[in-house]
């Protein structure tokens, strides 16, 4: 299929482009297979570039001839477009709604990007499992790596290569997985080097209702446990929930075949409810008319913050039976490739000071979200705008990000990254020129070849040039654990991403730049200092040469 | 549990005392305070439970201003450095930073001795085509006879702002001198031909007033003015609307929801919005369209205080430095007869006079300093001691409810200034992002017009701040205000180095032999951001789960629910917990820590000497 097919009008001039808090700008508007581009007529430079896979909604309304297009992003921006004309206008938007909603991932621009940097370290390879492995190899030779799903054939969401208890072969596996939701059998998610205690994740066992159970299963998890200790199983779900799902074939581990174990049921939200949430969420933060109280009202009945509190409770739960408890703990909800990954990447970034540091998020993403099988092309395939009612949307990775920012926010000094970082890694995870985002899971990343055939994200942001923007200057390496507080008092609305475009971040934007002054200038001084004190040091030491003889 | 310093409340500071039903341990004792601590006290036998609640009653609740505590405080300075303490801040030298005296201004000794007004200062600032005559009928025509005065007048464009109470207008009385007053005011401003009147309250209760033979300004009476209701309501509703908003920040473990919905429901942040947006209007009128403006409410000394103090604040960036923002609350609150003894309770009396007018201003200013970080002097510490000391009576400034009454009582002989005592400590209260030459720093502070909702959030560094587990754990004040400490050190260090290598230069050069001592490297390694009062220990993340039936496994219920508790985390692994100590979140092993870093600076620090004069309070 050609792009040229969907572009009925490549290009219009005397468009004016509305944005908040930006003079409006009369340009001509271009249109490319995956760019919607708006250059001012002035001095010919873009005024807005905007990837079509960017484009969540968009709405059209006509006063005479004039056109008005506004355009709603994944990223929550609303951007209006006014053009001459009612036909160019209509071929604008139907173009636009065609090529926002290519069916085909070969199609998206990934596909088509050519890095206009030259890359020193090529991000596909960066995170290999062999090399995390090794990380706590040295610790522990209680776990091995298995190459069972090398063909994606035990668990299609799996990536090829697993930890698992050394004791466990491939056959019993291969038989857990009969009996795990999806083939998801436990797997090693995070190994707490201080006291040996680790997180697997797993997919609901399917006990079904008559209660069906899998030796091989019962051993797995119990391989994990040290003589004499117990573990916890942490299922995301309510109890009501969880034994729902028994008639649907699911369910849970039942005690008597578990003694070891001890289950708590929380209860996180997932797809429609959450995708819900962050449609509210985004309207009441748009909304600019309501008065003090309705904007309350609208924030609570939005539920988000309800959400970040279960989550971020959940985790902290998580770390404390690993930390405090002593005890090993499996998580999983039902398919185990959402509220599971939530909890089990939070708890990390808590007990782990690794995952704090930018390498080590970009690890903890790499294999917590990405090798772990959130299904990222269908959970953001829409986001706050769309009014089709999909099914598989939810913005579960951005309650993860805002979970982390939460804990970013009560501890300044304790991550390597700041904010930028977060808001970066949310806007590639809905569209992005790079191909790290796409698809579900590492089999149709294979299918794809997505490593032959498109750049990694993280062969652009491990650059210097754009690591420097993405580093917080307050950083001191905090070797302890961070315990956040999950009080409603200390969980704010994040406003660095939802209040982004409704507002102005002037002030707050030269806050930062003084912040980092104040420590660069400190850091200058610093340095001279030491370079002083090495001459004079010299100097005396020749001093002293002279003197002895 | 968390590691909090032996408790040591003022007796000033208590709000209401509860006795609660007895228990097994002993009978409790609630204890609120006005800075919004919480403490509850187990004494184990009812009858001395008894006593202590009736002690506390009768000693919270002083009846005489001598029994207050700043006419026993001693902090060990003698009589000269007390005087200076209260020459600190000098309104006068204010107004003439205003540029005042001048060609339209001047000051008045109408009411020397307190004559005309008993709860206005003795120097006022009145246009200077108004006679004195004017000025008494002007008086005779206001509630307490408030007549309007200058707030603070603009230099750049000769607006002011004035205030006044209510005039005494009822359905159809005029005074011809009020007029002329009001036209005197606008003859001072000669760039605009009127004058704002900008009365406080909502329009209903205005007309209300009316039918007492208060009320409003008829602009047909006035001529060239502009008449205009801002909507904040009274001290009754604020005073509920705090209550509402402590009950829930007292909820123990809240949902989200319960939260949300109970801060919104206690209507605070919509009347912090309200002030704010008085502020702002006044502020425009005077710095965009150089109109003058006359602040009013019923009185004239709780909201147009508020609003004049905000828009003053907006407006000039003096009052956003320490000094100047201590000048800003002794001009607009103490000078001009805020009654603190009644809003604050610091005597025994009517409790519906008791309202947090003052907080709410505080809390403007906190607002303001979230969304212009770089634009004050001085930090969020700053405004909590404040407030604290508004309640403690541990110093002088905010005693009575006048100018006059301060006079007769000798204040200034028999107590201190806290503005001197906060100057001294002035280290502790710096913005570090504050410089004198950013933009943020010059001129009016420009609001968005359409001030958005979402810019005012909780203030839980205030009303929370007793719960130090909910504050974020590591300060970036803090942990700036080291760094600019090392900075300059190293700037010092940098010069001699500079200077010494120079002279071993030279030394060398003439071939003569220096013995130098080896200078000690200075260690950089971290800055202690923690306050180490805080053993960050996991909080209990599972008690969300008592909805859930907790059965015992042995029961052999294969359905049921564990329940994690706190305490059987802590007897399942003692060796873990021991620890506890070490796993604090935020290091403190570092080996500088921010000046008074180690232990925040106490809001009642200076008072270390008198520990019998305060009550210890044990829990």
């Amino acid at each position: 299929m050609e792009f040229a097919e969907l572009i009925k009008t490549p290009r219009v001039d005397n468009v004016v482009l509305h944005r908040p808090f930006y003079p409006a700008v009369e340009g001509t508007l271009c249109l490319t297979g995956h760019h919607l581009i708006l250059s001012s007529r002035q001095d010919n430079t873009e005024e807005l570039w905007l990837l079509h896979s960017n484009i969540d909604a968009i709405d059209k309304r006509f006063v005479g001839s004039l056109g008005t297009i506004i355009i709603k992003c994944k990223d929550f921006r609303i951007i209006q477009l006014d053009i001459p004309g009612m036909e160019e206008c209509l071929n604008i938007a139907s173009s636009i709604e065609a090529l926002s909603t290519l069916d085909s991932i070969t199609l998206m621009y990934p596909f088509f990007y050519r890095p206009m940097f030259e890359v020193i370290e090529d991000g596909w390879h960066s995170f290999l499992p062999e090399q995390e492995f090794e990380l706590y190899s040295s610790a522990t030779s209680e776990w091995r790596l298995s190459y069972v799903n090398k063909e994606f054939a035990v668990c299609p969401s799996y990536p090829p290569i697993v930890t698992v208890p050394k004791s466990i072969d491939d056959e019993a596996l291969r038989k857990v997985a009969t009996f795990r939701h999806g083939g998801r059998f436990p797997v090693l998610s995070y190994y707490h080097k201080r006291n040996g205690m680790v997180i697997m994740r797993s997919g609901q066992p399917l006990t079904g209702t008559n209660g069906r159970r899998c030796k091989e299963d019962e051993k797995l998890i119990n391989a994990t446990l040290r003589a004499g200790k117990r573990g916890y199983i942490i299922d995301t779900r309510s109890l009501n929930v969880a034994q729902q799902t028994r008639a649907k074939g699911g369910g849970f581990e039942q005690e008597a075949h578990y003694p070891q174990w001890r289950r708590i049921h929380k209860s996180i939200e997932r797809y429609h409810i959450l995708q819900e949430s962050l449609i509210k969420l985004v309207e009441a933060c748009n909304d600019q008319t309501h008065n003090m109280d309705r904007w309350l009202s609208k924030l609570e009945a939005s539920n988000w913050l309800t959400h970040i509190k279960e989550i971020l409770t959940t985790a902290c739960l998580a770390a404390q039976c690993i930390d405090r408890e002593g005890a090993s703990i499996l998580i999983h909800g039902t398919e185990g490739t959402d509220s599971t990954l939530q909890v089990t990447s939070l708890a990390q970034i808590i007990l782990e000071p690794r995952s704090r540091t930018i390498r080590g998020f970009e690890a903890l993403i790499e294999r917590e979200w990405l090798q772990a099988g959130h299904p990222f092309q269908q959970r953001c395939a829409q986001s706050a705008y769309c009014n089709t009612k999909q099914k598989w949307e939810a913005p579960v990775f951005l309650l993860f990000l805002d979970c982390v920012w939460q804990i970013l926010r009560q501890f300044p000094c304790s991550f390597e990254f700041n904010e930028n970082f977060l808001i970066m890694l949310f806007e590639h995870a809905y569209a992005s020129q790079f191909g790290t985002f796409l698809g579900n899971n590492e089999s149709e990343r294979c299918k794809l070849k997505l490593q032959q055939k498109t750049m990694s994200l993280w062969s652009w942001v491990n650059q210097p040039s754009e690591l420097s923007k993405f580093t917080n200057p307050l950083f001191e390496a905090n070797n302890l654990v961070i315990w956040p507080s999950v009080a409603p008092q200390s969980l704010p609305l994040w406003e660095g991403i939802f209040l982004r475009w409704n507002r102005s971040s002037k002030y707050l934007d030269e806050a930062y730049e003084e912040m980092v002054n104040i420590i660069e200038y400190n850091k200058e001084l610093q340095a001279k200092v030491n370079i002083l004190r090495r001459q004079l040091a010299e100097l005396e030491t020749e001093d002293g040469m002279q003197e002895s003889p | 549990m968390e590691h909090i310093r032996t408790p040591k409340i003022l007796h000033s500071q208590i709000s209401t005392i509860e006795k609660q039903a007895t228990t097994a341990t002993g009978c409790p004792l609630l204890i609120r305070c006005k800075n919004f601590q919480i403490i509850q006290l187990i004494i184990p036998q009812e009858r001395d439970c008894h006593d202590v609640y009736i002690s506390l009653i009768r000693l919270a609740r002083p009846v005489k201003y001598e029994e207050l505590y700043c006419f026993s405080f001693n902090p060990m300075l003698d009589k000269e450095e007390r005087e200076q303490g209260w020459v600190l801040i000098d309104l006068s030298e204010e107004y003439t930073r205003m540029g005042l005296p001048n060609h339209y201004w001047q000051l008045s000794d109408v009411n020397r001795d307190y004559r005309v007004c008993d709860s206005y200062p003795t120097e006022l600032y009145v246009p200077k085509s108004a006679t004195a005559h004017i000025i008494v009928g002007s008086s005779k025509f206001r509630s307490r006879r408030r007549f309007p005065v200058l707030s603070y007048y603009y230099k750049d464009n000769h607006a002011s702002i004035c205030r006044s109470s209510q005039p005494l207008s009822g359905f159809s009385a005029r005074c011809l001198e009020d007029e002329q007053m009001l036209q005197a005011i606008r003859k001072a401003n000669p760039g605009s031909d009127f004058v704002y009147v900008v009365d406080t309250r909502p329009k209903l209760n205005a007309m209300a007033n009316r039918a007492a033979g208060k009320g409003y300004e008829n602009e047909d009476n006035y001529s060239n003015i502009k008449f205009q209701f801002i909507g904040i309501e009274n001290i009754h509703v604020m005073r509920n609307s705090l209550q509402k908003m402590l009950e829930v920040c007292e909820l123990k473990s809240p949902s989200m929801s319960d939260f949300l919905w109970g801060l919104e429901n206690s209507g605070w942040l919509r009347h912090i919005k309200a002030i704010m947006d008085a502020g702002i209007f006044i502020a425009k009128a005077v710095s965009e369209e150089g109109a003058s403006v006359l602040v009013h409410c019923s009185d004239g000394w709780d909201r147009t205080a508020q609003v004049c103090s905000v828009a003053s604040l907006l407006l000039d960036p003096h009052y956003r430095t320490l000094k100047g923002f201590m000048v800003l609350i002794e001009k607009d609150w103490i000078s001009f007869g805020h009654k603190f003894n009644h809003r604050y309770g610091n005597l025994d009396g009517d409790p519906k006079e008791i309202s947090p007018v003052i907080d709410q201003f505080i809390e403007c200013v906190w607002q303001l300093m979230e969304q212009f970080p770089c634009a004050f002097e001085f930090n969020e510490r700053f405004l909590i001691h404040i407030q604290h000391h508004i309640y403690s009576c541990q110093f002088g400034n905010f005693l009575c409810n006048s100018q006059k009454e301060r006079r007769e009582l000798k204040i200034q002989e028999r107590t201190y200034s806290l503005w001197a005592h906060l100057w001294k400590n002035r280290a502790d209260y710096l913005n570090p992002l504050f410089r004198a030459d950013h933009s943020q720093t010059q001129g009016t502070l420009h609001l968005p017009t359409t001030p958005c909702n979402f810019m005012y959030k909780f203030w839980s560094g205030m009303y929370n701040r007793f719960e130090k587990g909910m504050q974020p754990r590591q300060s970036v004040t803090d942990y700036l205000m080291a760094v600019k400490e090392e900075t300059q050190q190293l700037e010092e260090e940098l010069e001699a180095l500079e200077e010494r290598l120079e002279k071993i230069q030279k030394v060398q050069l003439n071939c003569t032999k220096v013995k130098s001592k080896q200078s000690e490297p200075s260690k950089h390694s971290g800055f202690s951001t923690s306050d180490n009062s805080i053993a960050n220990t996991p909080q209990d993340y599972s008690g969300n789960m008592k909805s859930f039936p907790s059965r015992s496994p042995s029961q052999g219920d294969e359905d049921s629910a564990l329940i994690l508790t706190q305490d059987n985390l802590k007897s399942s692994d003692p060796d873990l917990s021991a620890n506890s100590d070490q796993e604090s979140g935020v290091e403190d092993l570092s080996c500088r820590s921010p000046s008074g870093g180690e232990h925040a600076p106490s809001e009642d620090s200076g008072k270390d000497r008198d520990s019998d004069e305060a009550v210890f309070l044990t829990a």
